[in-house]
């Protein structure tokens, strides 16, 4: 499962980051890296970005980035 | 002694370095609004410190200029000291950072900022634990609200003097031992780079493209492929993936071990997001929010647009008692380009900042760029490409800075090209003292949305020019901030200083010199020339003067309209559809030479011109639709 497909609200463990090491790196920083939890706050219409929280803050990320992050549900 | 303020975006090293230095650059509530770094002298105490602003940087790894510059800076080690302003909200994640400018063995000064957001977050820190861990000062602040801002400075001097270098942290065993076994080969490079041993061979552990290049004597080369392959096999992952979990997992026990995480306390702050980010009702929100703005920057405009005008028009007659000649066009020309600034440009040029600073104060900006990155992608841009454009709408100087923080060169020029294009500040006095003021505000704003069209269409074309993925938005979103009137003001003030101590001596100086060319006679000739142009547009032929002032600055075309008819009230000389063409020629045309001298700057000759062209090409097409538009209707 990847991270675009996620429905807001729900609560997700990150597995893995595929792209280049930019990418990887990029999302890293952010807190966005292989066992940390994320939810999905928000996603926008027309396949717009969608809203991610990690601990206390919130990154926005664009559909083909969020499709790049694969993910596992925590249901 | 020189103290350098490094961070993650939106830490508030600029609102920290604001309130030591007095206020010298612009802070707002979005990631990335620092692009270049800003140095000064203050004395503290009995020192002379200077402190250097930079821009933020969430790690040692750079991915756009604004970050690259950050890291140039602390590579070169120039610093004494450092202070690493950390969002105390965000400690763990900060933490990373803190632990790669320790491994550059220079003294620093952790400032936990934004201590009060971070108790709101739940979020509560033993800052003297954290400081035994790292071997640095800790000290918290609230950098918006002046506190600790003296103890922070006082302890960077005090370890500016000590040179007391932080902790060193460790990874695990096994990955120390590749890093040692890097470290002995890489003797020559490091004193070649002038960096930490330690340091280098993190960095070409994770790949870093930036350092892989420094690297050219082949032996050494192999040897980092080596290193990396081994932490690859023991690890069953990438290097860069082994080092950055690492160091994920250091900054994560470090916070567990000196903070305790309570419930956030819910307030109207995070209903607030649900409506504003909400995929609906956000975009209803987003455009009650601009209309309002429009109107209320209008209606104090108009209001004070109408009286002051009023005030002048009474008073300028009674020069010809005291002058004649040429004294008295001369004179005339300072008091109508004194008007001019106090009369049109200020009533609508300083609601207008004071309404911008507080949007981008509140955190507001960001979230326009959610909103609006759907939009974006189908013109082949992202969403972080509306910060630039929405800064265009005060100046276009820093919307094209701003660029600055998108990642690839091709989103650079397409946005700088876009921004070029949006009304600043400048040509909204134009839009509204001109349009809004003699026909009606719904004209001023369909010129607006009229604008955003084009914008739009030539958008899609220049990304049809130049067909290229683009990098998908990565935003942090910021916390949702009470903006603090002291940066409201002080904000506004450092905009509103540029138009005083700039545009209005050009202003006055101008008026000045188009009453001379006219007493003279010249100016017929200069419009002479320009008749091919203004015939085109079915304008008068003496507005073609102002169009060459407008280049210098584009709110001199107003006021040089008015002294060219040789009255203020314009209709009775120009027809509406006049006006529109002149308003939309104006809007579009070659940027004013600030503008052009910041492209060049950041694009370079070429590209420069490229713009000049597509801005001008631009304005005569669109004036000549305005025009036939006009001729159909009526």
């Amino acid at each position: 499962m990847t991270l675009d497909r996620i429905n807001p609200g729900q609560k997700a463990r990150v597995v893995e980051v595929l792209g280049g090491w930019g990418l990887r790196q990029k999302l890293n920083e952010l807190g966005i890296a292989p066992n940390q939890v994320i939810s999905v706050s928000n996603s926008s219409i027309w396949r717009g970005p969608i809203l991610v929280r990690i601990n206390s803050n919130e990154v926005a990320l664009g559909r083909g980035v969020a499709r790049k992050v694969v993910v596992e549900v925590i249901p | 002694m020189k103290i350098a303020m490094a961070g993650q975006p939106n830490s508030g090293k600029s609102t920290l370095f604001n309130q030591i230095a007095g206020y010298k650059t612009v802070t707002s509530n979005f990631p990335g609004k620092t692009v270049k770094y800003t140095e000064t002298k203050v004395r503290f105490g009995g020192d002379i410190l200077d402190i250097v602003d930079l821009p933020g940087t969430y790690s040692l790894t750079s991915f756009d200029l604004a970050e690259l510059e950050a890291r140039k800076y602390l590579l070169k080690k120039e610093a004494t000291v450092v202070i690493d302003v950390v969002d105390a909200s965000l400690l763990s994640r900060s933490l990373e950072l803190t632990l790669q400018i320790a491994e550059l063995e220079t003294p620093i000064v952790l400032c936990l900022n934004m201590m009060d957001e971070a108790e709101r977050k739940g979020v509560h820190i033993d800052s003297e634990a954290l400081s035994r861990i790292l071997g640095i000062p800790v000290v918290p602040a609230i950098a918006v609200k002046g506190k600790g801002i003296r103890e922070v400075f006082q302890a960077a001097v005090t370890i500016g003097e000590t040179q007391k270098l932080p902790n060193r942290i460790e990874y695990s065993k096994d990955v120390e031992q590749v890093v040692t076994e890097l470290e002995s080969v890489l003797e020559d490079e490091c004193k070649k780079m002038n960096l930490p041993r330690r340091l280098l061979a993190l960095k070409l552990l994770e790949n870093d493209h930036y350092f892989m290049k420094c690297i050219e004597t082949p032996t050494i080369l192999e040897k980092v492929k080596e290193c990396q392959k081994n932490l690859e096999i023991s690890h069953g992952k990438p290097s860069d993936v082994v080092i950055s979990s690492e160091r994920h997992a250091m900054a994560m026990n470090i916070f567990e071990e000196v903070s305790t995480v309570t419930e956030p306390e819910i307030s109207f702050r995070d209903h607030l997001d649900d409506l504003l980010m909400h995929r609906y009702v956000g975009y209803v929100a987003l455009a009650m929010i601009l209309y309002l703005f429009f109107n209320i920057v209008f209606g104090i405009g108009q209001f004070l647009e109408s009286s002051i005008l009023e005030f002048f028009d009474s008073f300028i007659p009674h020069l010809s008692a005291y002058f004649s000649g040429l004294p008295l066009s001369l004179v005339k020309g300072v008091v109508e380009g004194f008007e001019g600034g106090v009369g049109i440009v200020l009533p609508y040029l300083v609601p207008f900042l004071i309404g911008l600073a507080i949007l981008e104060d509140i955190g507001y900006l960001p979230r326009i760029a959610f909103l609006m990155d759907t939009f974006l992608h189908r013109i082949g841009l992202h969403g972080k490409a509306i910060i630039p454009i929405i800064l265009g709408y005060g100046c276009t100087v820093p919307a094209i800075m701003g660029t600055r923080i998108l990642e690839s060169e091709r989103d650079r020029f397409i946005t700088a090209t876009l921004s070029t294009l949006i009304p600043c500040a400048a040509r909204t006095t134009i839009i509204l003292g001109l349009v809004a003021f003699f026909i009606s505000p719904n004209a001023a704003l369909a010129i607006y949305i009229f604008n955003l069209v084009v914008i739009v269409m030539l958008g899609l074309v220049l990304s049809r020019f130049m067909p290229e993925i683009t990098p998908g938005l990565i935003l942090e979103m910021p916390s949702y901030h009470v903006p603090s009137l002291k940066s409201i003001v002080l904000k506004t003030w450092l905009r509103v200083r540029e138009f005083i101590y700039i545009a209005w001596p050009l202003l006055i100086g101008g008026s000045m010199v188009l009453n001379y060319l006219n007493y003279t006679g010249v100016d017929h000739y200069i419009n002479q020339v320009l008749s091919p142009l203004t015939l085109l547009l079915g304008l008068p032929a003496a507005v073609g003067i102002t169009l060459i002032f407008g280049i210098l600055k584009k709110e001199l075309t107003l006021v040089m309209l008015i002294q060219a008819l040789g009255t203020s009230h314009i209709l009775s000389v120009l027809t509406r559809t006049q006006i529109l063409t002149f308003t939309v020629f104006v809007i579009f045309y070659v940027p004013c030479i600030a503008t052009l001298g910041v492209l060049y700057k950041e694009f370079r000759f070429k590209k420069t011109i490229i713009i000049m062209a597509i801005t001008m090409g631009l304005a005569t097409l669109l004036s000549l639709i305005v025009r036939m538009m006009g001729i159909i209707i009526s």
